[in-house]
């Protein structure tokens, strides 16, 4: 039997999507996004930007005030136990029972799904064994760490064997050990088991790395989409990354590089300075001597295509860690001021 | 409806492990009921003199009104673990699940039944060992247990409830103190009913509480009103029912807000 899902090839399906919330604010103002099917698709956007209500309302938890969510083909709103079938979930707030141990809180979510005996007992044990939580399946989930904890939720979502997995910022709070450890988990549960996975991230790193495709969210809105290659390559120029021998005042690199024709921005800290530039192989021979030749001793130097953090300045206009930093302050009032 | 079933039960085994869990908590809801038995029993005990007192202890009189009262509160403050699991995000998981919605709220009610069967047991053992007279044999009983069990399931439905509609702690702690606390002392958990002023006599009477209090009192006294009894009871098996509509309409109420 082909899903509608199959027919075609979309996974999720946004259309217009908006949401209101109460207050007038304008969370979601006219989202359209396709996931296709067996991959890592990235949300990528600074605190703010909409990104956990799109995944609130894809995954049926919320309801969008207009536009519709397919998922697997069918609509959210109006066919949410369907959806619910096929969707795992793991949310910015751990959704990891603390007063049941490990293998309780994998057995629930399998009971909830009409899992029983064997089946449900076999495929915990699979995941227990896989997330490297085997020893710990009988220790109450408060006393994991971090990281167990993740691992814990992400093996949670997947009991009953979802095609579709929402991880809604799954590295954020985590040790960059556990992170990369995490990363690696994504990876594997795409490539070998076929799962398709949206990803919500406000780590420009992590999208980079796993995402095949990419939405760009900004302020409710997609700014662009298409994979993390394609939006780099749209952006002419490369950036030139020097590593100083020792830390030089911002006055003395920026004189030292005013005559150098083709850069159109500098960025500066301690003894790194990016330069983003027309052309990286005729600049980097020009920069090196403006240095030298001023007093600057250079350590090393390399040349990349643009990163995703340039791709979000030319859409947007904003420095991404500034917008993420005053997202997150803006979220914290709104908080506030609900209570 | 087998579903429900399940889900019901899986949700019921749910509760009573994090309950298992936290020891302070089952310690916590056994000695209290025991403490206001032997305080108020002995602190009240010269009402027994006050003319018209109709019971011959006033243990006798008090342990139906106790046992109502731990059940009202067991009930009562269960909204407590929603804000908990609210704020764990396990609420938001168990809500993108094929959870059936009202197996959720049956999940809490049927693990608040069970503690109040213990509760009641070990009141009634307790009231016994102090010198309680108990009619009607086991079906006195079970009408007690019964009235117990239907009042504290209305509560524990309604405070999920409320719990997902204000979502904070604080606002929950505020509602509960205000209705409960005052809910039962406008009722005869303490007093005979010909010896309290008349305006909380009519109260009483709109007061599930109360409801309770005097099916399961009746129930296990000489001279039981039967027809009154069985009043009581449907009384608080319609605020069961209407106690779980508004329990399971909160949560889309709540999916409305996030």
């Amino acid at each position: 039997m082909s899903t509608p899902e199959q027919q075609n090839g979309y996974a999720i399906e946004a259309e217009s999507l908006v949401k209101i919330y109460r207050g007038g604010i304008r969370a979601l103002d006219g989202i359209d996004l396709k996931v296709p099917a067996g991959s890592v698709f990235g949300l990528l956007g600074p605190n703010g930007a909409g990104k956990t209500t799109v995944v609130k309302i894809a995954t049926t938890l919320s309801f969008p005030s207009s536009g519709c969510v397919r998922v697997t083909g069918f609509d959210a709103a109006r066919q949410p136990k369907l959806v619910r079938q096929a969707i795992g979930v793991v949310g910015q707030t751990s959704g990891v029972d603390v007063n049941l141990n490990g293998r309780e809180n994998l057995r629930l979510q399998g009971l909830l799904r009409g899992m029983r005996g064997r089946e449900l007992k076999q495929r915990v044990d699979e995941l227990l064994d896989q997330f490297g939580l085997k020893e710990s399946a009988k220790r109450v989930a408060r006393d994991y760490s971090g990281g167990m904890q993740r691992r814990l939720d992400v093996a949670t979502a997947l009991v009953h064997r979802p095609q579709i997995l929402f991880l809604d910022e799954p590295t954020t709070g985590l040790d960059p050990e556990v992170r990369t450890e995490m990363w690696q988990e994504i990876e594997r549960l795409t490539h070998e088991e076929g799962l398709t996975i949206l990803l919500t991230t406000h780590y420009l790193e992590e999208a980079d790395q796993l995402a095949a495709d990419l939405a760009i969210l900004d302020r409710g809105k997609v700014v662009a989409t298409g994979s993390p290659e394609k939006l780099k390559a749209e952006l002419e120029g490369d950036t030139v990354h020097v590593e100083l021998h020792e830390d030089a005042p911002d006055g003395a690199i920026r004189s030292a590089l005013d005559g150098v024709a083709g850069i159109r921005r500098l960025d500066h800290d301690v003894n790194c300075l990016r330069a983003r530039v027309d052309h990286g192989a005729r600049a980097v021979p020009l920069v090196l001597q403006a240095l030298e030749s001023n007093g600057l001793a250079v350590e090393s130097v390399s040349v990349s295509r643009p990163s995703l953090d340039d791709v979000y300045m030319s859409y947007t206009g904003r420095d991404f860690s500034l917008a993420d930093e005053e997202g997150a302050r803006r979220q914290q009032q709104t908080q506030r001021t609900e209570r | 409806m087998r579903t429900l079933f399940q889900h019901s039960l899986t949700m019921t085994d749910r509760n009573l492990r994090r309950l298992w869990r936290q020891p302070t908590w089952i310690v916590v809801s056994l000695v209290q009921p025991v403490i206001y038995l032997l305080l108020f029993g002995p602190l009240f005990k010269s009402i027994t003199k006050i003319p018209g007192f109709q019971f011959p202890s006033y243990i006798q009189f008090l342990a139906p009104g106790v046992l109502i009262m731990t059940a009202f509160f067991s009930g009562g403050w269960n909204g407590m673990a929603t804000i908990d699991d609210l704020n764990r995000g396990v609420i938001d998981r168990l809500l993108v699940s094929p959870l059936r919605r009202s197996a959720f709220f049956i999940g809490h009610v049927l693990q608040t039944s069970l503690s109040i069967i213990v509760q009641s047991t070990i009141i009634i053992l307790l009231a016994y060992i102090l010198g309680a007279h108990f009619s009607n044999g086991a079906l006195g009983l079970l009408i007690v247990f019964l009235s117990a069990i239907l009042l504290g399931g209305s509560l524990n439905a309604a405070s999920n409830g409320i719990a997902l509609l204000v979502r904070r702690e604080e606002t929950l702690i505020a509602t509960l103190n205000v209705v409960l606390l005052p809910l039962t002392f406008l009722s005869t958990a303490f007093m005979q009913q010909s010896l309290i002023p008349h305006w909380i006599r009519v109260i009483s009477r709109f007061n599930p509480l109360n409801w309770a209090v005097e099916a399961a009192r009746s129930a296990v006294n000489p001279g039981t009103n039967w027809s009154q009894v069985g009043e009581h009871l449907g009384l608080l098996a319609a605020l069961l029912v209407v106690c779980m509509a508004f329990a399971t309409r909160s949560i889309r109420a709540y999916q409305r807000s996030i």
